[in-house]
Formats: structure tokens, sequence, C-alpha cells
């Protein structure tokens, strides 16, 4: 299977990315922020984190309106499965592909450990194992979930709470840790997967995550 | 023509860098009621036509540098 790899300037996950992808066994075309690509050419995208474009203007707000973007939305229409990863995260929900918004934590800091999370709904095209519940490691300063109430309620009617903080450790309404859309191909979490593939990485909750 | 769009955090959000400053000014004993930190962003548009260019500056506010989740804005001409 071939897997799309977004790298804008300031992504610092992707290559991370990379290797989880070549350790499941999977072929990576990359994609680069400032080119359309043939959606035919890949069945997966993933949209790795990182401070894409310094961050500026809000998180993810320049990323999401880029040319490859524009590509990876309209990929998501044919049902393909594409994830978003911490700033790929905010980057999605930045495009409308998922609902809700990523603001500042409400402790104000940045905060960078292991956490645990708690699978609410579950898809078929992510996160594999038969763990339900997993540890992985965070690293955001914005990362608190963020929608209003009617959205919120939403989200929740619909099943479109993918994880849950077992410890709320941002603010984020409803300890949201990952959400996805109605049609649950478009999926995204704060923490990162790719950096806990093996025992040696601290722990390997996040191999068969793809 | 010249448009300047005063952005701020809507009051529901915690305002994290207005708390901040708040309470340093605060501490300072300023009699601070509330501090909002938001963005102030000057576009310069090559539309002459004024009613055209207020549009412009509008729809490209709305579209890029506006999240209206956690965001308002005003707009003025300079």
């Amino acid at each position: 299977m071939k897997v799309g790899v977004v790298t804008f300037p300031g992504t610092n996950c992707d290559q991370d990315v990379v290797k989880m992808t070549q350790a499941h066994g999977y072929e990576v075309v990359p994609l680069w922020h400032k080119d359309r690509f043939d959606i035919n050419s890949v069945k997966m995208v993933i949209v790795p984190g990182g401070f894409s474009y310094g961050d500026y203007l809000r998180c993810g707000a320049l990323a999401a309106r880029s040319p490859v973007m524009a590509s990876v939305k309209d990929l998501a229409k044919t049902g393909r499965p594409v994830l978003g990863i911490c700033n790929g995260f905010q980057i999605l929900c930045e495009t409308g592909l998922l609902p809700g918004v990523l603001v500042r934590n409400d402790h104000g800091h940045f905060i960078d450990k292991w956490t645990v999370i708690e699978t609410v709904n579950s898809t078929s095209h992510f996160s594999k194992s038969d763990k339900k519940k997993l540890r992985l490691p965070v690293a955001h300063g914005e990362g608190r979930f963020y929608a209003d109430k009617p959205e919120l309620d939403k989200i929740e009617e619909q099943g479109q709470v993918w994880f849950r903080y077992a410890e709320n450790i941002n603010g984020s309404l409803n300890n949201i840790a990952g959400v996805m859309n109605k049609e649950k191909n478009v999926a995204a979490l704060m923490p990162h997967p790719e950096r806990a593939l093996f025992d040696w990485m601290g722990g390997s909750d996040g191999f068969k995550f793809i | 023509m010249k448009w300047g769009i005063k952005i701020l955090p809507r009051e529901v959000l915690l305002d994290t860098q207005g708390r901040a400053v708040q309470d340093y000014l605060n501490q300072n004993s300023q009699g601070v009621n509330q501090c909002r930190i938001g963005k102030y962003i000057v576009l310069d548009l090559k539309q002459t036509d004024a009613a055209e260019s207020k549009k412009k500056a509008i729809e490209i506010t709305e579209q890029t540098l506006l999240n209206p989740l956690i965001e308002t804005y005003t707009i003025e001409s300079l």
C-alpha cells in the first residue's frame, strides 16, 4: 500500500511518520506542501506533527490553505483514509475536514510527557491494536480541543470522538484527545503514535496504528 | 487601499497572553479588570474601488485571517 506523508516548512515529525509507515510494511510517497498530487497515487495520507509555517497566524491555518491540502481534501472526499497527528490534527481542523479547533493548553505550558488515552469510537482505518487504552507521548502547547456547545454535542452524538485522555492534561473539552469526521475516514489525535512503536522507545502502543 | 483588521479572541476562551499580562500588571497594583490580547493586521490591496476593496478585505479575513470558532474581528479603512 502507498501512503502519502505530507511535509510543510516547519514539519518535524515527517521522518518519524515515514519510519512508522515503513515499519508497517507500506511504501511512502513524500508529498510537498507546494504541490498538488494525483489522488489515485496513494491509498492513505498522513499529516504529521511539527510547527507548519512556524505556527504563524494560527496553528495549522496556513498549512490548511496550501496546495497539497487541496488534494488531501479531494482524497478525503473519495473515502480514503487521512490521519492527522498533533499539528496534523490542528491542520485538519483548519481545513474543515474535522470539527472544532485546538487552542492553547489551559495551564499555558507546553507539555511533553507520556499519557494514556482511551478509545471511545473506533474506525476501521486506524488504531488497529486490540488495546482499548493506549499509552502514548504528547508534546504540544496548543492541544486543548475546543468547539462551541452545539458543535460539541453534535460530535458526541454522531460518535465522532475517537479518543479521550484518561487524565485531562490540557483542558480539552470532554477530555477529547482525538476526533473523526462523520464518515470516519478522516481522523486525528494530539498524541504521537509514531514515537511509540517499539519497547526501546519507551512503549509500543503506537504499533499497528495504521 | 489599506485596511486594518483587529482580531480578538472570543471572551469564552482563555486568553493566556492576556491573562499573563493582566496578572503582571496587577502584581504592580495597576487595577486592571481585564486585559485581552489579539492581533492587528494591515492589508494593502490592489483594488482601487473602495467597495470592491472592502469586499475583498472581508473575504480574505473570513476565509484565512480569522477562525470564527475562536475569534471575532472588526475592520477599518486606513
